[in-house]
């Protein structure tokens, strides 16, 4: 049995536990086991420590592995960067908070210049096993920049692979992949997924995931693998992240019209997985992007892009994109209008040339 | 909370000894638990303790002769016993070789083999006595102007010099010698190097690093972020400024209000120090004093040097655009190589024989860079693709194969048309 089958029944199984567990607490048991697994593992960022977080999702941490291997830093992004590479120079694996997407933004010169590059700079002498954890997007009513989908800033950097999970079992399992990386990883955490449930056994996903044979030569065991997360025949929506429970909406409402869509989950944007994605298309004919940033420039169009080079002669319509407008995040009341939803993808779906 | 000092370690250690030590663990006693207890030692106040001296420490007089103690510029708690006349004469002797390597690199731009070089002419003293201050199990984090601080540390003259011949961003391996890569950007080392000292300092490794900056670089957030840290995170960093008095054209007043750059270490809860940069026995004085205290647990400290880039920023700049020649002049005097020279010579330390020496050790690392500079790099197009992560992306491997056959190609028709011109060249000799 391949790696990937392997993997895929070792999720089916683990999905079909007992007990509801939400988004949020995945995270944190992701962050514990690994901290378990590797006593290199640090955990350190804004409010994380005596808090747990702003979002609760480091809750625990340094009362189970003290004040040593989870620490709150000052307020200064920056600073945080800058010092977790050093420290992932030095023989240890920080996995560090962003507290929001926007306040990401002064740590971005630590990103785009240093985390990414120096493995590169150096020929591949220094390694940086290090995690930037990233609450992103909107969709909580949050006010101004507190709701930024920042992905495509780091997608276009070379050097940063880039995760962003949408399912709970996700959340455990690219988290520790992302821990167990020897290349620095943007973890995008969709934000209002924090308290979403899915019935998962925990137990079973560390045990998947531990017992997994990674690809001997990359380690790689979830990372640059799209996951068809609804079988389809008719169009395939390509989403990601925050994107993806109003796809797999959209599919099911669509189901009821008698169209069948598949839908896939990009899960790592970085790195791409063209052959889940363009095999699908390639099935179908026919496929409508969604994600939540703003269009113009964005994962989004590179999507379409891909798409539309490799699978021209399968398609029966342009590939259409549903995404957020190119405005800044729109203040709570407007968001509504801003968020793709699924009668927006239905349309799109609509339009994709089904009289010929 | 409490620093664990456990013996130098083998600079790399396993994955396996990776982690974090309990606190409190192989508690050494020379260890001091806070900024307290190094005041008390002393026995100043801390104001005393964190403030710089009044004016700056200087050892040798401009002309070489060594000041008497009271005109030093020392106090109470800061008081700075002078170096042994042999670590003196070995510290003359790189500082001989650095100003060679400064000139040679210039040349070598000129030339065309280095497509820059920012020199460090005029600052050798600061090159050599952050180098020398370290122990090799500790860590050097080095600005673009340091190539001599770098090659001091015991790197290899042409992996430096690497980066600005143009065949990588950097041409040695950081671990090899405990030298972060040297940044371009400005001031983001100080923080990599806050935070190599925050991982020794949680695997219990006996490790102080130096971080390097420039006088322009303390207007960068990054200055105020990695001091602040390293001061609240207690870790053994010592930040030091050469203060060269411009950032490219812009002088020291149009950077900071400050009384001086030393003073700005107040601010952090650490103890800031100003030294003379061109007075190498002041330099190594400080420095070694600053080392010993950061890895006694005494937490960061900063040290300034004040000292004068006699060349322009690069071979790109006009120093005249911005500075007087009287100006330059006047530093001049203060060159750390004669004043360094005029004290041995005087000690009796350096004779004819010895100065000869120094000059052919010079020579031969002038040698190596002229040699290992003037030999077209052996570069290789796919190495574009190899190091971006540790495996390339699927991507990444398309791309690669997609240059590879764009090269081929290349390849095959430059050999076809080298195959029809020497068909006509026959042709031709046949008629």
């Amino acid at each position: 049995m391949s790696t990937v089958a392997e993997a895929a029944a070792a999720r089916a199984a683990a999905t079909a536990g007992p007990e509801a567990v939400t988004f949020a607490k995945a995270l944190t048991a992701a962050m514990a086991d690994a901290m378990r697994a590797d006593p290199g593992v640090v955990v350190f960022g804004e409010d994380v420590a005596t808090l747990g977080g702003v979002f609760r999702i480091t809750d625990g941490l340094q009362k189970e592995f003290g004040e040593q291997r989870c620490f709150d830093t000052p307020l200064a992004e920056s600073g945080i960067v800058g010092m977790a590479l050093g420290m992932a120079m030095n023989g240890l694996r920080p996995v560090i908070e962003m507290q929001f997407d926007a306040f990401a933004y002064p740590a971005f010169e630590q990103i785009a210049s240093h985390v990414a590059k120096m493995h590169n700079r150096t020929r591949g002498r220094i390694t940086l096993p290090l995690v930037i954890r990233v609450p992103y997007a909107g969709g909580i009513g949050g006010v101004e920049h507190h709701c930024d989908s920042s992905e495509a800033y780091y997608a276009h950097t070379p050097g940063l692979k880039v995760f962003t999970p949408s399912t709970v079992a996700d959340a455990y399992l690219l988290l520790r992949e992302a821990i167990a990386s020897e290349d620095p990883v943007v973890f995008l955490e969709p934000k209002k997924l924090y308290w979403s449930k899915e019935s998962v056994d925990l137990d079973a996903l560390r045990e998947a995931f531990e017992g997994a044979s990674p690809d001997s030569a990359t380690g790689v065991r979830e990372e640059g693998r799209a996951a068809v997360v609804r079988p389809g025949t008719d169009a395939t929506i390509i989403a990601y992240g925050p994107a993806v429970p109003p796809a797999l909406a959209a599919a099911e409402a669509a189901a009821t019209e008698g169209r069948s869509v598949e839908v896939v989950d990009v899960r790592t944007i970085v790195p791409f997985d063209d052959e889940t994605i363009c095999a699908s298309v390639r099935k179908t004919g026919r496929a409508v992007v969604v994600a939540e940033a703003q269009g113009f420039a964005s994962v989004a169009s590179e999507i379409v892009a891909r798409v539309q080079e490799r699978c021209f002669h399968s398609l029966a319509a342009p590939v259409r994109r549903v995404t957020g407008f190119d405005i800044p995040y729109p203040a709570p009341k407007f968001e509504h209008w801003y968020l793709p939803g699924v009668d927006r993808i239905l349309d799109a779906l609509d339009e994709l040339q089904w009289e010929d | 909370m409490t620093i664990s000092v456990s013996p130098p370690g083998d600079g790399r250690s396993t994955q396996a000894a990776a982690g974090v030590v309990a606190p409190g663990t192989d508690e050494s006693q020379t260890a001091l638990t806070s900024l307290q207890e190094a005041v008390q030692n002393f026995g100043i106040s801390i104001e005393d303790y964190l403030l710089p001296v009044h004016g700056q420490i200087q050892i040798l007089a401009e002309d070489g002769t060594m000041l008497p103690e009271e005109k030093r510029g020392s106090s109470p708690g800061h008081q700075y016993p002078v170096p042994a006349d042999e670590e003196l004469l070995e510290a003359y002797r790189r500082l001989v070789v650095g100003r060679r390597v400064n000139d040679q690199n210039s040349a070598l731009v000129r030339q065309g083999r280095l497509a820059v070089y920012p020199s460090s002419h005029g600052q050798e003293a600061c090159q050599v006595a952050a180098a020398l201050c370290l122990g090799s199990q500790d860590w050097m984090f080095p600005t673009y102007r340091d190539a001599v601080a770098v090659m001091t540390r015991g790197v290899d003259p042409v992996e430096v010099m690497t980066i600005f011949r143009g065949d990588w961003h950097g041409g040695y391996d950081p671990h090899a010698h405990h030298v972060g890569i040297q940044s371009t950007p400005l001031t983001t080392q100080l923080l990599h190097a806050v935070g190599v000292a925050h991982a020794a300092k949680l695997r219990g490794e006996d490790t102080v690093v130096l971080a390097m900056c420039g006088d322009g670089a303390t207007s960068e957030g990054d200055f105020h972020e990695a001091l602040n840290f390293a001061a609240v995170f207690r870790l053994p960093v010592v930040f030091f400024v050469q203060n060269n008095q411009y950032a490219i054209s812009v002088p020291l007043a149009h950077q900071t209000a400050a009384p001086s750059l030393a003073h700005k270490a107040v601010g952090y809860g650490m103890a800031g120090e100003r030294v003379d940069g061109n007075d190498l026995v002041a330099l190594l004085a400080v420095l070694d004093r600053a080392v010993t205290l950061a890895r006694s647990g005494s937490g960061p400290l900063l040290v300034e040097a004040n000292t004068y880039r006699m060349q322009a920023h690069t071979n790109a700049d006009d120093a005249t655009r911005y500075r007087n020649q009287a100006e330059v002049e006047a530093w001049a005097a203060k060159d750390p190589l004669n004043r360094m020279r005029h004290y041995l010579r005087a000690a009796g330390q350096l004779t004819d024989d010895v100065e000869a020496d120094f000059a052919d050790d010079a020579e031969q690392v002038a040698q190596r860079l002229r040699e290992g500079l003037s030999a077209d790099p052996d570069i290789e197009p796919q190495d574009l693709f190899r190091y971006v992560f540790t495996e390339p992306t699927p991507q990444l491997r398309e791309q690669a194969a997609f240059l590879a056959d764009e090269l081929a190609r290349d390849a095959e028709g430059a050999s076809a048309a080298g195959a029809s011109s020497t068909a006509t060249a026959d042709t031709r000799e046949e008629r």
